[in-house]
């Protein structure tokens, strides 16, 4: 049964991805949460990095520990227990598993105005909208934190209502500002810091994604949802945005 | 007796790219931090063997060349990497060899001539706070090192005292040769479905060039452009070494600084023995691929562990200097 649910490959000499079969949903989301809880119950005995994605999650392991076949062996006995314990809810529609853990909602303002929003008439002029359409669709949405990486603080947040949606650029930008607001696909996310960058750039948020000095780092983690609200310039600023 | 001397080292002048590191920041990938970590472990590995540093300690990674350092501190350094011309009061030091520092010592490298980076350390390595478990600078986070910066003048590198140890060197015969053209062992797999068989034999068999966009993050190619059959997709984890292919078909090798997690299409990923050589590559050098299974990689792996661990360190009676 887990063969259909889930399939794993070599990503590494020392790391394994599993895939999990499903299509993108707020239930997968809860699954590959448990999945990692319990594949790091095994943290200890063996050196885990376990990063978990939308859709997938990359298992580092030591070469010198163990190697890939002993590791495919505990994703299979992982996920199989994870099988027993959920028994049916794995495989209905149901979204019990995604509600039971009550998304805490964080609101965050978003600037959009032209000197930001570098990608915002590409986007509009590509789906025949106005640029206000696409603002509004932006901040219509209620998205959940599928991910954090890429950068400290980086939220992969899903999903972009496909009215919107925007492959990522060819070549990628080689800076893209701190605060970022942008969409790849029907994803959206914020740059927490300069980096370079291959999302489609709508808007600029002043709020710090990351901040090492502080607890919690973030202002949202794994799990979390999220919603924009579109702020003017005088706003921006006075909430400490930098232009 | 050993203490804690706060100001050891005295940064003179940063050079190009100076940069605290250790093994590497692991399990913090929840806020999204990368390892960071040596560009090339084989040289850092190296430099602390020859100190006999077996905690995970910090050395200094020097990119192209230009640190000066003036010394406050009696200690034993060694400094591995990259051919490069590294006095000591105005006198060559030999590289992969330990050596007696003084207070008032002047350390300075010249600039690399052939590889990149050179490891400087010393014994007990260089003392500070770790973050987020680690010491490693990863400068485009803002973690690690000082203030989670590349080294700058002024900067005061605390060390241990009375830390004197044997002249321990690494024959020549071991040393590795840095060199322009680098052929790197690739583990495909991963993602290759989305590769048309062509384009795989395309890449394979392409002779590419290190491209102006070179760094710790990753080393951006130029030359056969590959294209993948998709292009949407989720974003998901990334193991060192991956291949990224992205829309304009020049391939990225993800390094040590490396986003955790993005999308773009991956054709495999390089054996990390052989990141070593690439990361002493700059713009220009000549790189060609060879694909292997997971297996000889796993096998690879564990003959360059054993002959590191094999290759008996050169030690001289008297101590380090004298």
């Amino acid at each position: 049964m887990s063969d259909n649910l889930i399939r794993v490959e070599v990503a590494s000499e020392r790391a394994l991805i599993v895939y999990f079969e499903q299509e993108l949903s707020t239930k997968l989301a809860a699954i590959i949460s448990l999945f990692c809880q319990q594949l790091d119950q095994h943290r200890g005995a063996l050196t885990l990095e376990v990063i978990p994605s939308y859709t997938s999650v990359l298992v580092q392991y030591s070469p010198f520990e163990t190697d890939h076949f002993a590791i495919q062996k505990l994703i299979s006995n992982v996920f199989e227990q994870l099988e027993t314990q959920l028994g049916d809810t794995l495989n209905s529609s149901p979204t019990d598993l995604a509600e039971n853990k009550a998304a805490n909602v964080v609101e965050l303002p978003v600037y959009y105005g032209d000197e930001v929003a570098l990608d915002l008439e590409r986007i509009a002029l590509h789906h025949n909208l106005s640029k206000e359409q696409v603002i509004d669709i932006h901040c219509e949405q209620l998205y959940r934190v599928f991910a954090i990486g890429f950068a400290p603080g980086f939220g992969y947040l899903g999903e972009v209502d496909s009215r919107i949606a925007m492959p990522r650029l060819e070549t990628p930008r080689m800076t893209v500002p701190k605060g970022a607001v942008a969409i790849a696909d029907r994803q959206t996310a914020i740059y927490p810091a300069v980096s370079p960058g291959g999302w489609n750039i709508i808007g600029r948020c002043p709020i710090a994604m990351f901040n090492p000095a502080t607890v919690p780092h973030m202002p949202f983690s794994v799990g979390d949802s999220v919603k924009f609200k579109a702020i003017d310039k005088v706003q921006f600023v006075e909430l400490g945005g930098e232009l | 007796m050993t203490a804690v001397i706060a100001n050891g080292f005295v940064v003179k002048q940063p050079g190009m790219l100076s940069l605290i590191q250790d093994a590497g920041r692991f399990g913090q990938h929840h806020l999204g931090l990368t390892e960071g970590g040596p560009a090339d472990k084989n040289a850092f590995d190296w430099c602390h063997r020859l100190l006999e540093n077996v905690n995970n300690e910090t050395a200094i990674e020097v990119s192209i060349g230009g640190l000066i350092l003036q010394s406050h501190c009696h200690t034993t350094g060694c400094i591995t990497g990259a051919n490069n011309v590294v006095k000591k009061n105005g006198k060559v030091l030999p590289l992969w060899q330990t050596f007696e520092i003084v207070p008032n010592d002047v350390i300075e490298f010249g600039y690399a001539t052939t590889g990149v980076r050179n490891y400087f350390s010393v014994a007990g390595g260089f003392q500070m706070q770790p973050q987020f478990g680690s010491c490693a600078t990863v400068v485009r986070e803002g973690i690690g090192g000082i203030n989670g910066k590349a080294l700058t003048a002024g900067d005061n590198l605390a060390t241990m005292s009375n830390k004197n140890k044997r002249v321990c060197s690494l024959a020549k015969s071991k040393q590795p040769k840095y060199l322009d053209a680098v052929q790197l062992r690739i583990v495909l797999g991963y993602q290759l479905d989305w590769f048309t068989n062509h384009q795989v034999q395309r890449f394979l068999n392409a002779s590419y060039e290190v491209s102006k966009q070179w760094d710790r993050m990753g080393y951006r190619l130029s030359g056969a452009k590959i294209s993948a059959n998709k292009t949407a997709m989720y974003s998901e984890g990334i193991a060192l070494g991956s291949v990224q292919i992205p829309a304009d078909g020049q391939p990225i090798i993800l390094l040590h600084d490396r986003q955790t997690i993005g999308g773009y299409p991956k054709i495999g990923t390089v054996l990390s023995l052989d990141l070593d050589r690439l990361t002493q590559c700059r713009q220009g050098a000549k790189i060609t691929f060879e694909s292997i299974s997971i297996e000889q990689a796993h096998n690879a792996l564990h003959l360059a562990k054993f002959n590191f661990e094999n290759t008996s360190v050169v030690k001289a009676n008297d101590v380090a200097g004298s």
